[in-house]
């Protein structure tokens, strides 16, 4: 079990590419950005990067604001 | 006079070596619709406009970053939100990622009732952001002391707050924002609090180098309506700033000379 913004989901080992798919993202999308535990994950790393059991990622976009 | 001719007569407006043709930022929350947003950009020629970062939501239409490329606006992202150092360290730090700039708005918040800002936790988070590269913009109280320790940790700007976000209160305090603006070596930028024109008309009066305004544009009956009025009060107010305003004094000074006053006493019978 993981959490991807907030939600259980049975995906651990999913790399950070895949759920972002997942999240209707395409790949490499402009004004995307990714933190697992509360540390930023480097776009560069996304299709290395797997999500272990009990990690916390958020993936987060361009929202109007300030 | 036309506007048009303003930019080339005043000093331009530079930031972190980046020279700004519009002393006006623009703040994209509050907009109903991305059409709006796109009108009142171009009503504001704003080329800076500020943008948050959000949980990703697999329903949202229309793609807010596409709207603002095609508006040729450079993005300022923000840290709303964030209530302290870390997380606002960070936020700028995925938006460095998200956005490709190192550009931020930084904001560390105390409480939901008031937004106003953490001194603290902003001193902090200003301090490591400057240290990992960033040109930092501090959303700050109207402080000067405090305005002056962001300056000194090695903020681009100082952004003090007219009145608490969205609150439309105008500037509570023209006094310490004249205090802020006497003292800094980099560009003040009255943030938060314009409710209307001449709220931004005060603030470049008060010698602010700029203004960042969302909510009064966002939230007004007709936005793009109110986004003219408020970069015409910028530029109106930068004016009269430049052109340096009379004292004001207790009583009346005639304008019209008293000298060559004709003598219309009646004759006496």
């Amino acid at each position: 079990m993981i959490f991807l913004n907030g939600e259980p989901r049975e995906r651990a080992g999913a790399t950070i590419s895949e759920l972002l798919v997942e999240l209707g993202v395409e790949a490499r999308a402009r004004g995307v950005a990714v933190a697992v535990d509360g540390e930023v994950v480097p776009r560069a790393e996304w299709d290395a990067r797997r999500v272990n059991e009990g990690e916390r990622v958020e993936a987060l976009s361009a929202m109007q604001g300030g | 006079m036309s506007t048009e001719q303003i930019p080339v007569t005043d000093t331009p407006f530079e930031v972190a070596g980046r020279t700004l043709r519009s002393r006006l930022i623009l703040g994209t929350g509050g907009f109903k619709r991305l059409e709006t947003l796109a009108e009142a950009i171009r009503a504001t020629r704003a080329e800076l406009v500020t943008i948050a970062l959000r949980r990703i939501d697999p329903q949202a239409r229309g793609s807010l970053t596409d709207v603002l490329d095609e508006c040729g606006v450079e993005l300022l992202p923000n840290t709303a939100g964030c209530f302290t150092a870390r997380d606002a360290v960070v936020t700028a730090r995925l938006a460095r990622e998200a956005f490709g700039t190192d550009w931020v708005k930084l904001e560390v918040i105390g409480d939901d009732r008031t937004l106003l800002p953490d001194a603290p936790e902003l001193l902090l988070a200003a301090e490591e952001l400057v240290a990992d590269g960033f040109t930092v913009l501090p959303y700050t109280n109207d402080a000067p002391i405090l305005a002056r320790r962001l300056e000194d940790v090695g903020c681009a700007a100082v952004m003090p707050l007219g009145s608490p976000i969205g609150s439309g209160m105008g500037i509570r305090n023209p006094y310490n924002i004249s205090l802020i603006v006497e003292r800094a070596n980099v560009p003040v930028i009255l943030d938060a609090g314009v409710g209307t024109a001449s709220d931004a008309a005060l603030a470049m009066e008060l010698g602010c180098d700029g203004v960042l305004c969302a909510s009064a544009i966002a939230r007004a009956h007709d936005p793009v309506a109110m986004a003219h009025a408020i970069r015409a009060a910028v530029e109106a107010g930068r004016l009269a700033r430049g052109a340096g305003r009379i004292p004001r004094r207790l009583h009346a000074e005639a304008s019209t000379p008293d000298e060559g006053l004709a003598d219309l006493t009646p004759p006496v019978r």
